[in-house]
């Protein structure tokens, strides 16, 4: 233990503070969550315990509410077909940019890096307008959401493997090389093994991303047939809503929560198959030699 | 077995790695780039007389400037400086709570947790998996005039009658924009708070400074840094949300940002050209906080290539 740490004790005050913040941003939702359950229909108290918003009420459950699983579909399928598109091309682009040399690839390097700055509502507005006076031709709704989602969130993907990249260096690349590894059998055998952790960390933060994507979903909607989860919040505000929506949203939260740690299982299952780095590389190296 | 290095400056290699970053810089030129340029053209463009739709200017030389120019003029002057105005106060106030409880908590986990820190570094992270308007939506459940917020004012005798919170109420925004960027905020300060050496504290400590002393002159200088990139990083999104204050006060207009008026010209309205315009201004204001991400941001990717 750090002897700085054991010498000045514990901070009671600062410990208290975390503490009560820590509950202040999870309490509510566990409030909001403890309310989709609900028997009645009041949003703000909770009077007897039912799956009555769930698919008990016949008509305005998430189960036989068209409006509600239509949303939730949409959303699931936005975010799946935006890790499989926006992760190999932000890892591809990943591993360019952290090789290529020269002007162009600083030029490249800083337009990668302008989307992760760019305001939401600038995004949303630039592809509404880009879809409706450019690409006129690409089909409404969730395709130009998909389209949408991916330019968003595949700088994330980039800065995620970039850093593992920085870490790893050119070595264990180098050493296959050495040992008659072809170029692309050294990034296939060597290289992908060991970016497998940001990899994971990629696939989890784009899924998030997208799940929790409000303004550019809406400004590319046309409709209800393509309203996702938090179009559905959001406009269920103004008219008086039930704790279906909380249902809806309960629904979402165990699906994203099931995602990561599905992938937090699966990271450590790959960082324990391969130990740390050097076990990972040295696995790929002895793949390669045998 | 000693194969030179696979001699690393060989030009042909550099088109390889090229090809790499090519579909994704593709990707982002088609899909980023122009639509940012779509943006100009139209705020600078002309709107169809009887269709109301924009008619964008794609020749910078034909740009026409009008559509701006009364823009500006309703930004420093008009009834929309009193919009921007809101907006900027709401974000500073937000940023100055984000701080004020932020920067505790962030050292707290950071630098005194001890054996708590993997916990509470798990439920720091916890809200990012949670959706932004799930944890608005909780905020309308307990705001209600029958809702938790009120019963726990009233039972503290705090307050005597029910508050209406969702009604364009000011506080309910800022609080709102606190609770929701705060995560955001303390991870990334947390990690420069994390990485600051133990054993310049340390030093600070055995020349004679105490623990107040040490905080202001070792520690607080250290994650200055930290605390610019985590400011930056939820201010910029801030000043573009509209959400947070339409969802929390039922679209209230005493609380109307910048974002409600980009979102109302552009798909409200037959004056296109006038969101787009304000999306300019906008990004004119952010403009330096922008570079400043991308500066640090880039000199940091050297360092760690070093």
């Amino acid at each position: 233990m750090n002897p700085f740490r054991r010498r000045h004790g514990k901070a009671p005050v600062l410990a208290m503070l975390t503490w009560v913040y820590v509950l202040w941003s999870l309490l509510p939702v566990l409030v909001a969550v403890r309310i989709s359950f609900n028997d009645g229909k009041s949003r703000s108290a909770f009077q007897s315990p039912s799956f009555r918003w769930y698919w008990g009420d016949p008509v305005s459950s998430v189960w036989h509410d068209d409006a509600l699983h239509t949303a939730m579909f949409n959303t699931l399928k936005l975010a799946g077909l935006t890790v499989l598109v926006a992760t190999p091309l932000g890892v591809a682009m990943a591993i360019g940019l952290q090789r290529w040399r020269g002007k162009l690839s600083n030029a490249a390097n800083g337009l990668m890096l302008v989307p992760i700055v760019t305001p939401e509502i600038v995004f949303g507005v630039a592809l509404f307008l880009v879809f409706s006076q450019v690409y006129m031709g690409t089909p409404d709704g969730l395709t130009r959401q998909l389209l949408g989602h991916i330019t968003f969130t595949v700088s994330f993907v980039v800065v995620i493997v970039r850093g593992r990249l920085a870490a790893i260096g050119t070595q264990y690349e180098e050493a296959a090389r050495d040992l008659g590894a072809s170029r692309w059998q050294a990034i296939r055998l060597v290289l992908l093994p060991l970016l497998s952790p940001a990899i994971f960390a990629s696939v989890m933060v784009v899924f998030a991303t997208s799940v929790d994507d409000f303004v550019i979903s809406s400004f590319l909607s046309t409709g209800a047939s393509t309203e996702t989860v938090p179009i559905k919040i959001y406009s269920g505000a103004r008219a008086g809503s039930t704790p279906a929506l909380n249902a809806l949203a309960t629904v979402m939260l165990a699906f994203t929560l099931l995602a990561v740690a599905l992938a937090a299982f699966v990271l450590r299952a790959i960082s324990r198959r391969g130990g740390d780095t050097e076990m990972g590389a040295a696995g790929g190296l002895a793949g390669l030699t045998g | 077995m000693t194969a030179a290095v696979a001699a690393p400056q060989k030009p042909r290699r550099q088109y390889v790695w090229a090809a790499f970053a090519a579909p994704g810089v593709g990707w982002l030129i088609a899909f980023f780039v122009v639509s940012v340029y779509a943006v100009m053209a139209v705020a600078f463009g002309a709107v169809d007389p009887l269709l109301k739709t924009p008619i964008p200017a794609w020749n910078p030389l034909q740009w026409d400037t009008t559509a701006m120019g009364n823009v500006l003029d309703r930004v420093f002057g008009g009834d929309l400086g009193h919009v921007f105005i809101r907006t900027f106060s709401f974000v500073g106030a937000a940023l100055a709570g984000c701080i004020l409880i932020g920067y505790p908590v962030a050292y707290y986990v950071a630098r005194k947790a001890n054996r708590w820190r993997g916990l509470l570094l798990g439920l720091l992270v916890l809200p990012f998996w949670i959706s932004y308007l799930m944890r608005m939506l909780a905020w309308t459940n307990l705001l209600q005039l029958d809702g938790y917020v009120n019963r726990v004012l009233q039972f503290l005798h705090i307050q005597n009658d029910p508050r209406n919170w969702l009604d364009g109420d000011w506080s309910t925004v800022v609080i709102g924009l606190i609770y929701g960027y705060l995560p955001f905020f303390i991870l990334p300060l947390y990690s420069t708070l994390e990485r600051i050496d133990g054993r310049l504290i340390e030093a600070g400590r055995d020349l004679g400074a105490n623990a107040v002393h040490t905080f202001l002159r070792v520690t607080l200088p250290l994650s200055v840094p930290g605390m610019m990139a985590a400011s930056v990083i939820t201010i910029l999104p801030m000043f573009g949300d509209y959400y947070t204050n339409t969802y929390l006060t039922s679209g209230s207009p005493r609380t109307e940002m910048v974002g409600n008026q980009i979102e109302y010209y552009l798909r409200g309205s037959s004056q296109p050209q006038t969101g787009a315009s304000l999306v300019l201004v906008l990004m004119a204001f952010l403009f330096v906080l922008m570079v400043y991400y991308l500066v640090t941001t880039i000199r940091e990717q050297r360092r760690s290539e070093r």
